[in-house]
């Protein structure tokens, strides 16, 4: 059986050129989920689908490679009590259904031969709307997006539930109510409902969906945000398998393609997360707003290369989403470095 | 493959997610373990000096 796995088209079919840069482009695309707690898997799918292969294959793959980083950081996080099971295991019924939803969606696409566009433009949209939502919050001060790194040091019982999340708590009262950690009442349903619309989401684009998840656990169900963090990252580790095991099913999953970036971007979180506790992200995160419009235009110039069947526009989105990637992880681990260079001038007798 | 489907049992599909599965574990021993080896020696040589890290 495993031999079939490493001769068949899956593994050996990747060239080493090829798991050469899947490799880097995990590193990079690891940097970057590391830091930003999100992201990680924005841009595998689209790079995947300029590189040519069929939407199913980009997209199953994408989630597989999602559900292998969230394995990878649920691991860590549960070492540090930031799981809420109990939630994670509520999530997991919607997340289930929506993730079959969206990816039933995928394959009727595909069997009209519109998924690769479809997909295209929907990540277009996504990009430039959470790109573009970053970006003004970097530039407000406000640091949307992404892990709040010093909310995420702060013990659950400091944290404050929002307004909207009182609200909805308040408001929406049907039964079964939970308690969850950070003492959080809420309704099942109003957790179903944010686990189906992310769900959705997920099966349709391959993506995590933390981005969205992530804000919806906050502001919708009153979760704290280290909470949030790890228990989005555990209730993907079940979701994200299942999702992955549908799309491998229809041959959806390329292990040459899923291994070599999962064995960069494991690297690559272990170096943005470290780099978390010497860098200001907020200074950043204009970049990585910038970074999402610019995957935006990327995909944008990518399909309508591909429409007009222009090579040289497709490589040229190519280029520029992992391009971009790459100059914001380069941006984070250089502002890591000096950092730490000028601290350890500062304080040359103190240990870290 | 269009429509809603209940998963059935695949063995090869699930040997493929087994061995992602497999590897983010190696991999988060893996790495971890490297961490603790070199972490400190790469500290050291990143911020330029003896004096500084650990």
């Amino acid at each position: 059986m495993l031999s079939s796995l490493l001769s068949g088209p899956g593994f050996l079919g990747t060239s080493p050129e090829m798991l050469a840069l899947f490799v880097g482009f995990g590193l990079v695309v690891g940097v970057l989920f590391g830091f930003f707690g999100m992201g990680g898997s924005f841009l595998v799918t689209p790079a995947l689908l300029m590189l040519d292969y069929p939407a199913p294959v980009a997209v199953g793959s994408g989630m597989a490679f999602v559900f292998g980083t969230a394995v990878i950081a649920t691991l860590k996080h549960h070492d540090l009590g930031q799981v809420d099971y109990k939630l994670g295991v509520i999530m997991i019924t919607g997340t289930t259904i929506g993730i079959e939803v969206g990816r039933a969606s995928v394959y009727y696409l595909e069997s009209m031969g519109l998924a690769g566009g479809v997909i295209s433009v929907a990540y277009v949209v996504l990009l430039g709307g959470v790109g573009a939502m970053v970006t003004r919050d970097a530039l407000r001060g406000d640091g949307g997006g992404g892990i709040d790194h010093e909310a995420a040091d702060k013990d659950l019982d400091e944290y404050e539930i929002p307004e909207i999340a009182k609200t909805i708590q308040w408001t929406v009262r049907i039964p079964p109510m939970v308690t969850l950690r950070g003492d959080v009442r809420v309704s099942a349903w109003v957790i179903t409902a944010v686990a189906f619309a992310t769900g959705v989401l997920s099966g349709f684009l391959g993506v995590g969906g933390g981005f969205i998840r992530m804000p919806a656990m906050i502001y919708a169900i009153g979760v704290p945000v280290p909470v949030a963090v790890g228990t989005d990252l555990f209730e993907i580790v079940f979701s994200g398998g299942l999702g992955s095991y549908l799309y491998g099913q229809g041959g959806g999953v390329n292990l040459g393609i899923v291994a070599p970036l999962l064995f960069g971007s494991a690297l690559g979180a272990r170096v943005g997360s470290a780099a978390t506790a010497v860098v200001d992200a907020d200074g950043i995160k204009v970049y990585f707003g910038g970074m999402l419009l610019i995957g935006s235009i990327a995909v944008g110039i990518g399909e309508v290369g591909s429409y007009l069947g222009n090579p040289t526009l497709e490589l040229l989105g190519l280029v520029l989403v992992v391009g971009a990637a790459v100059v914001v992880a380069f941006a984070v681990l250089y502002t890591a470095v000096s950092s730490l260079r000028v601290t350890s001038r500062q304080q040359p007798s103190t240990t870290d | 493959m269009a429509g809603l489907e209940i998963p059935s049992w695949d063995p090869e599909t699930a040997l493929l997610i087994g061995a992602i599965l497999l590897e983010a574990f190696v991999l988060y021993v893996g790495y971890g373990g490297l961490e603790r080896l070199v972490g400190p020696y790469l500290m050291r040589l990143i911020v330029g000096g003896d004096t500084s890290a650990q």
